[in-house]
């Protein structure tokens, strides 16, 4: 298995639990970070299917109303903090030292660390569910005064926060580190692949807005605690200030957990189209524009506080801009699949659907840009069909994606493409049986967040939980695909698809654990 | 890179990222007094009316013009009635200085203090509308049974914009606590 | 097709129904599979209601083309039928294209929208102001020229919700006092809160606004039919966030004057 890439170093593979507690192997700390992102999805997907049970039909059947602001709490911090950020940063470990030519990544040690801080801080986040008071309750927003009235359970939730960031800004430092310092010799800038690239922008939005979601925590700690009244009116706070705050961070936050998801898309779909990306360059600059924009289109988020007229109209028209680098990056996609030579191979089929519906979720996204409507939008289930086809279809189906576009270099066998085929359509359909009837609820009226709702919203929302059951349980079938193709199968060859571009696939699958001792050569 | 540049480089790195890290987390504080001075500027949330109180040069009264004042008031975990002034709208010229009087009774036995804190809206008015004598200006405490009356006295800035044709004033009491910043 | 099968799954669920699951299905008189926005009944509502039409048929038309242009690729540029692949990894002609007309897709749509807030803000020449508080869990109203103040709660009993009784018509819709409005009468509401951010929303009425602790927010509606009109809080404030309707009725402005005429003797 060993080959001349690799026989720098004694490719030894440390043996039991020490490896992974200890490991600062980049394809180690990789796999942590992927099975853990996995094992919160999961987590954070069964609090939704008791909302989804809950909300089957009107009365209240499952769970009580504060248990339900609970779980749509936990669930949005689990899979924003816990499945989306760290799948995320688990690609990035796997994958960008082997991008750009990186025996490992540039701070190994910190690596190690920055993972496992993870599973702490999860586990402080879910064990809040249990201490006297319950969970946090007040949405992942955790809008005072309402997170001021919550138990121990949104000081845990402060602290999970805490630790959570501090774990992203580490691997953000990481990965720039890496990339600026680490490519191989010839892999300038602009030859990068594009993974690369949003993962940098990304890893410096991370490092400038969690610093500033600690900061608004921070305050709501010491508002409940150490008498500050950053927030509150009767102490000569305000409680907007924090929504202000909030959202300086929230909105980047949403490009955080998107660019690396247009990074993967624009990998796998010049593979399997057989045909170079198209628009390299106006793909950098599209990303960068976004990633500035995010920070000044962030009071979208709460038109209806009652901001001046000056202020809306800013934030409704800086938003509106986002529309345009954004359409860039999916036209590019779009000319990068014509008058190509297509095959539709799992990671394909995964990376049209998030092209087809993260464009629902743009255009929904522009629809919500326009204040004057967004008052009627704001706070409806338009804003939950909205974002899940966002992130969801977004940074989910895309790292499904690559999870199928690079699972036989990560386990040296192909997957059951059969198997993956159908759980790519039992995914996507059933998506869209659960989050497409949640546009019609929110036109007609049914606010966000509650657990009971009147009558004439009872059949999308039994639709909807049909479908969202359908689709928790779908994603077991991505389990056993993993599994099988860890434990055996075909054989995966060095460069596994038709002849695909990057350095990665120079390197025999499975990757072996040093791989690019000595810097390869790039043209 | 040599292995030894390679690790000065990737610590010079990490510094510098480390040192904007705390910056930003320093930036979310300072947005704090930011956002003060944002709404001062906007008038955001109806906040400067409470910073416009000292008015130096008086103002010159414009006759030819009318703006109504109104007037509301919440009470808010303290045991004490609020009333509003006899006239719930007022009608002013601006530059003019105008006094009314809210009416505070206190519920129980015990000595209460409480704070009112004042809300101005619309919010482009805010900034126009300068208090120069108010009750929330300080702490307010009212023996037990006790009424009291509270005087505001206030001023609209001729410079008020031509559109805006009402002003309504409002006070949230609140119980006063110590650590209570003056919020006049 | 889609229709039909929502018809099916429709009596499927009908069936259910019948099998034990008591009173969860609507009454005939609610709207049943709505999938637009309610009929608006204030200027503000119809503004917004016409803004959201056109702004959806034009990401409709975008999202048709969009979708065309995926589908034609995914049939026409297949390896299996032969397709060969292009070489091409750029052009710098329909980049500027799909940069320019999208750019002028959206100053078309901010022209409409810029007027509509304006109309929306403008909370001049009111004929009477309603102070709207909200508490957890319900909304007080104070007519402030009047000197009448009220409570307004749910009204739909707590049976209904865990089910050990049938669902009303309007069901968590219901308050025990309604807020009552003239016709035609330009309302400014004063809105603020006690504790936690509400935000009091009645779809019909037009758009919603945070009721803010310690703040005063203020929006305005002018009915132009009477009726009864049902909304919710839209702001997550606490346990029973879901059980604070808002009903408000708008009557012709005698009824209006005897109904403030009995609440003033009320109190």
């Amino acid at each position: 298995m060993t080959t001349a890439v690799a026989d720098h170093h004694h490719d030894e593979v440390p043996k039991g639990i020490t490896r992974w507690l200890f490991t600062t192997n980049h394809k180690d700390i990789g796999t942590l970070y992927l099975w853990f992102s996995f094992i919160m999805f999961l987590v954070g997907g069964a609090m939704a299917l008791v909302i989804r049970a809950e909300l089957f039909m009107p009365g209240l059947q499952v769970v009580n109303p504060h248990f339900y602001n609970q779980m749509v709490t936990v669930h949005a911090l689990v899979m924003i903090f816990g499945a989306v950020m760290p799948g995320f940063v688990g690609f990035a470990n796997w994958m960008l030292p082997m991008m750009v030519g990186a025996p490992d990544m540039a701070l190994p040690r910190m690596n190690n660390w920055s993972f496992w801080l993870l599973p702490f801080a999860t586990t402080l986040l879910i064990a809040s569910l249990f201490v006297p008071g319950g969970g946090p309750a007040a949405g992942w927003t955790i809008y005072p005064p309402l997170s001021i009235q919550g138990g121990m359970g949104v000081d845990l939730t402060i602290f999970t926060i805490h630790i959570l960031g501090m774990s992203s800004i580490l691997g953000a430092i990481n990965i720039i580190a890496t990339i600026l310092n680490m490519r191989a010799p010839g892999m300038t800038l602009m030859k990068m692949p594009l993974f690369v690239w949003t993962w940098v922008i990304t890893a410096f939005l991370l490092i400038a807005a969690m610093p500033v979601l600690a900061g608004a925590v921070t305050m709501l700690l010491t508002d409940r605690h150490f008498g500050t009244a950053f927030f509150s009116a009767a102490g000569g706070g305000d409680p907007v200030m924090f929504q202000h705050i909030f959202w300086f961070f929230g909105h980047p936050e949403v490009y955080i957990l998107i660019l690396p998801a247009f990074g993967i898309i624009s990998q796998v779909i010049p593979t399997f189209a057989r045909k170079p990306l198209f628009g390299y360059s106006s793909m950098v600059f599209a990303t960068a524009a976004i990633a500035f924009l995010s920070f000044i289109v962030w009071a979208h988020h709460m038109y209806t506080v009652g901001m001046p007229l000056s202020g809306e109209l800013f934030f409704m028209y800086s938003t509106m801009l986002i529309a345009i680098p954004t359409g860039v990056k999916v036209f590019n996609w779009l000319a990068t699949m014509w008058r190509g030579s297509m095959t539709f191979e799992t990671p394909m089929l995964y990376a049209i659907a998030t092209v087809a519906l993260f464009t629902v979720g743009g255009l929904t996204g522009l629809m919500m840009a326009i204040t004057p409507a967004d008052f009627q939008y704001h706070d409806t289930y338009f804003i939950v069909a909205h974002f899940h086809y966002v992130i969801f279809c977004g940074s989910v189906l895309a790292m499904f994606s690559g999870v199928y576009y690079w699972l036989p270099k990560w386990t040296g066998h192909m997957y059951d493409e059969t198997l993956g085929k159908v759980h790519f359509w039992l995914t996507v359909i059933s998506f869209n049986i659960t989050f497409f009837p949640q546009h019609f609820l929110g036109f007609a009226g049914m606010p966000r967040r509650i657990p009971d709702y009147s009558l004439q919203f009872a059949e999308f929302n039994m639709v909807s939980s049909i479908g969202g059951f359908i689709l928790g349980f779908s994603q077991l079938i991505l389990l056993w695909v993993v599994i099988k193709s860890i434990r055996g199968g075909k054989k995966a060859t060095a460069e596994v698809w038709d002849n695909p571009e990057g350095l990665e696939w120079t390197v025999p699958s499975p990757a072996p654990y040093h791989t690019f001792a000595t810097a390869p050569e790039v043209r | 890179m040599t292995e030894r540049n390679l690790r000065k480089s990737n610590r010079r790195v990490t510094g510098w990222l480390s040192l904007w890290v705390v910056g930003m987390f320093g930036f979310g504080y300072a947005l704090v007094p930011l956002y003060s001075v944002f709404c001062e500027i906007t008038g955001l949330n109806g906040k400067s009316a409470t910073l416009s109180e000292v008015s130096a040069a008086p103002l010159t009264i414009d006759k030819s013009r009318t703006v109504t004042v109104e007037f509301t008031v919440n009470v808010s975990g303290i045991p004490w009635r609020v009333d509003r002034p006899e006239t719930v709208r007022l009608n002013v010229h601006p530059g003019e200085a105008t006094t009314v009087i809210y009416e505070a009774h206190s519920l129980v036995d015990a000595m209460t203090a409480g704070q009112a804190v004042p809300s101005v809206t619309p919010a482009k008015a805010a900034r126009h509308f300068r208090k120069t004598e108010c009750f929330c200006f300080t702490r307010q405490e009212l023996v037990g049974g006790e009424s009291k009356l509270m005087p505001v006295t206030f001023v609209v800035d001729p410079k008020l914009p031509a559109e805006v044709k009402t002003i309504t004033l409002s006070y949230e009491v609140y119980p006063a606590n110590e650590n209570l910043t003056n919020s006049s | 097709m889609i229709v039909s099968r929502f018809k099916k799954l429709r009596s499927a669920m009908v069936a259910t129904a019948g099998a034990g699951m008591m009173g969860f299905l609507p009454t005939a008189a609610q709207a049943e599979w709505a999938l637009n926005l309610q009929r608006p009944v204030t200027e503000i509502a119809r503004v917004q209601y016409d803004l959201h039409m056109l702004i959806m048929y034009i990401v409709t038309v975008i999202g048709i083309i969009v979708f065309g242009v995926m589908f034609y690729s995914i049939a026409k540029f297949r390896k299996s039928k032969g397709a060969e692949a292009a070489k091409f990894d750029h052009s710098t002609k329909a980049e500027v294209l799909w940069t320019v007309i999208p750019t002028l897709i959206l100053i078309a749509m901010a022209v409409p929208s810029t007027k509509a807030l304006l109309l929306m803000e403008d909370t001049t020449e009111s004929d009477m102001v309603l102070k709207v508080t909200g508490y957890q869990w319900g909304w007080q109203y104070d007519y402030l020229e009047e000197d009448v103040s009220f409570f307004s709660k749910l009204a739909t009993p707590q049976s209904q919700i865990t089910g050990n009784e049938t669902k009303g018509e309007n069901y968590l819709l219901e308050v025990d006092n309604h807020v009552v409005i003239p016709a035609g009468k330009k309302v400014r509401l004063l809105l603020t809160a006690k504790d936690v951010i509400h935000a009091w929303w009645v779809p019909q009425l037009g758009g919603k606004k945070d009721a803010i602790p310690g703040y005063i927010n203020e929006m305005w509606i002018r009915a132009d039919e009477t009726g009864t009109y049902r909304g919710q809080c839209a702001e997550l404030c606490g346990k029973d966030h879901g059980y604070m309707p808002i009903v408000v009725d708008v009557v012709e402005e005698a009824e209006y004057m005897a109904w403030i005429e009995a609440q003033k003797n009320k109190s």
